[in-house]
């Protein structure tokens, strides 16, 4: 207990810092909103395994590590060869951050069609889009009950603004680029999407790391899908060996909406994805995937709840995971249908593939029903490779690896295969390969 | 090609094989028949390398090799081919990449260079025609969702691709109908050449009627008991196998 006092004292020292610094153009509501995020955060701390939604997971290294805010930290200049390239067409629009810094220079904002703005906070209040944000922020990614969310908030500076308007169609991937760079290091990236009515569009979330030692990544994502809405969410998330990476998303769909969200992680120590939806108008659908390839000690977490709050709609849960060394995988997995929320579809498969005996899973659907009229279904799965397969692969020339690869990879091949982006599907092809072990001439 | 001396075979301990002999010549095929649970399969999957089928005794020489000291798939490289009985189903990997990953394997074993996209669809599409079979195969996964028939001939099209020395066919004859029989039989015959053999293991005479064997043996209680030329399949047609049952003394066939 002790350990999570002196670790939300670091985090209060921060936020008084920010307070100090913060300009009188913050408006009043931002920085009443952020002292109350401060307040739950310090009165709740950081969770241990006591709390039911952190029992398999620790933080109490990440609560006793020193992490400094970006402030205090000397950001290094980072060669073009350094940053990713991007998934999409290179004039697509692509915002780039250094250690939670914008880094224009390997940014490319351009315009958007449809006065579509893709904009920081900062920029948002001094261009009238001021209502929009307080409308929409921290009203959808929940802190009174998420100690993440409620420390992004508390120690909000700046985000990005990614605002749709009706009937808005962008084909290109709209690109965020989250480069660590610095050991020791905590940022607080926040994003907040607004789709309009009937707007479509499809933004991805890159998380890389530049260095192999520990730093802090707290990640919240809004997204607020409007009517008749179409929105592709993406998170590649391939932070240093070290790193912990926190992310909460939330989506909160209206009537007759669209929301899909694909997660691949491969990186981090310590990897938790905290994901809501949360239907509140009919005919929404949403399609909820990931896929996660671990090794060594890493510890990846997912816990998804999908919350039916009204009727006919759908959801779809698909997450495949891989697990070497002694990695952990932790799965959990809620669905509630309200009373009312009738002729509700909703359907949750979790498997994970065994590829070491030092490796442990947990995983937990958690179906909470309440309506009568309505289809559940949920399948969780955990085995090692079939030795059949093994056999009748090198029957035909592949030596044993060669085979566990080729298997490995056509497991995880169900959720790749849902990404309809080309160019996402075809980096994440080449980066599971590439995880997955040498090319079969290399391993003869 | 093939020189099976004294071979013993047990799974789960219990001992299927016992001291069989069998040798197959470059250019010949070789039928073995025998009824249910006389070990047919388990020779087609001992010559293969199947590590749940322990070798308990004899040798194999297999062009001049220790077969039994080869993993699985070393005996692929060397021209080793089995026809599964029961194809596995691979989720996730489509045909081609499969496809792809052996004929590179098997290159490679004979130092040649991969091949490239163009070259591997131009030989894929050639040989799929072989089994009468479309493109649309080619992505499908490994054996998902592939009725009994659409198994059998993914095996010949692997075996047509691979262009093995020796195939071992497990009972590919088994559950086809009379078309698809005559598809694998096509597979079979394309194959046939003068340095190269095929060993059917079959319960029935029918597919006979299509590749004709040089030699038929017959398999009983983990010996081949009865080897002759091609009117011994029929004669098993006519009187099944239960007279093969009464008869005394294994018999060994020609060295």
């Amino acid at each position: 207990m002790s350990t999570a006092i002196a670790g939300t004292n670091r985090y209060l020292a921060e936020f008084e810092r920010l307070e100090r610094r913060s300009s009188t153009r913050t408006p009043a509501w931002l920085a009443e909103l952020r002292r109350a995020a401060m307040e739950r955060f310090v009165e709740r701390g950081f969770p241990t395994t006591r709390d039911e939604d952190w029992r398999y997971t620790n933080l109490a290294t990440l609560a006793a590590t020193p992490f400094r805010a970006i402030d205090s930290v000397a950001s290094s200049p980072v060669s073009r060869e350094a940053v990713p390239r991007p998934f999409g067409p290179n004039a697509a629009p692509r915002l780039v951050f250094l250690d939670g810094r914008y880094a224009r220079e390997h940014s490319s904002a351009q315009s958007l069609p449809g006065g579509a703005r893709l904009s920081s906070f900062a920029e948002a209040i001094s261009h009238d889009d001021e209502q929009l944000l307080e409308r929409h922020l921290a009203k959808h990614a929940r802190w009174d009950d998420n100690v993440f969310a409620a420390l992004s908030t508390a120690l909000l500076e700046d985000g990005v603004l990614l605002h749709v308007p009706a009937e808005t169609v962008i084909e290109a991937p709209i690109e965020l680029v989250l480069l660590t760079t610095r050991p020791g290091v905590m940022t607080q990236p926040r994003l907040l999407v607004v789709a309009g009515p009937h707007s479509r569009f499809t933004v991805v979330e890159r998380y890389v790391g530049l260095t192999d030692q520990a730093y802090f990544v707290n990640a919240v994502s809004e997204i607020a899908v409007g009517p008749g809405a179409s929105v592709d969410h993406y998170v590649v998330q391939e932070q240093g060996a070290s790193a912990f990476h926190m992310a909460t998303i939330h989506a909160d769909l209206e009537r007759d909406s669209a929301f899909s969200t694909c997660g691949a992680t491969f990186g981090a120590r310590l990897a938790r994805t905290t994901l809501g939806v949360r239907f509140g108008g009919e005919g929404g659908r949403a399609s909820l995937a990931g896929l996660y390839v671990t090794d060594g000690r890493q510890h990846v977490d997912h816990h998804v709840t999908v919350d039916h709050a009204v009727p006919r709609c759908s959801s779809r849960q698909l997450y495949k995971g891989v697990l070497d060394g002694s990695a952990r995988a932790v799965f959990d997995g809620r669905v509630i249908v309200r009373p009312n929320a009738q002729k509700t579809d909703a359907a949750q498969t979790n498997k994970h593939l065994l590829l070491s005996d030092g490796v442990e899973v947990d995983s937990k659907p958690r179906l909470e029903i309440f309506a009568d009229d309505v289809k559940c279904t949920h399948g969780a799965a955990e085995g090692q490779l079939a030795p059949e397969a093994i056999f009748y692969l090198r029957s035909r020339g592949l030596n044993e690896r060669a085979a566990r690869r080729l298997l490995t990879l056509g497991f995880v091949r169900e959720v790749v295969d849902r990404i309809a982006v080309e160019p996402i599907r075809g980096y994440l092809d080449r980066a599971l390969e590439a995880r997955l072990g040498t090319d079969s001439k290399e391993m003869r | 090609m093939l020189s099976v001396r004294n071979l013993s075979v047990g799974v789960d301990g219990k001992t299927i094989l016992r001291s069989l002999n069998l040798e197959v010549r470059a250019g010949e095929v070789h039928a073995v028949m025998g009824p249910n649970g006389s070990g047919k399969s388990t020779l087609a999957q001992a010559l293969a390398g199947h590590p749940a089928y322990t070798v308990t005794g004899g040798e194999v020489t297999y062009l001049g090799r220790d077969l039994l000291a080869m993993p699985p798939e070393e005996r692929a490289r060397a021209g080793l081919f089995l026809a599964f009985q029961y194809p596995i189903e691979i989720a996730g990997v489509s045909n081609a990449a499969f496809l792809k990953a052996a004929i590179n394997e098997m290159r490679a074993a004979r130092g040649q260079e991969e091949l490239d996209a163009m070259e591997m669809l131009e030989l894929l599409e050639k040989k799929l025609s072989l089994v009468d079979m479309d493109r649309s195969f080619l992505s499908r996964p490994v054996n998902e969702g592939f009725s009994g028939g659409e198994k059998k001939r993914n095996e010949i099209l692997q075996m047509a691709v691979l262009e093995p020395k020796l195939a071992i066919l497990d009972e590919t004859d088994s559950g086809l109908d009379i078309d698809a029989l005559k598809i694998v039989a096509q597979g079979v015959n394309h194959l046939r050449r003068t340095d190269n053999a095929i060993i059917l293991v079959t319960h029935y005479q029918r597919i006979l009627n299509y590749v004709e064997p040089d030699r038929v043996h017959v398999l009983f209680d983990g010996r081949i008991v009865k080897s002759a030329g091609k009117e011994l399949a029929l004669e098993l047609e006519r009187k099944g196998y239960d007279w093969i049952k009464e008869q005394p003394a294994p018999v060994q066939p020609a060295a």
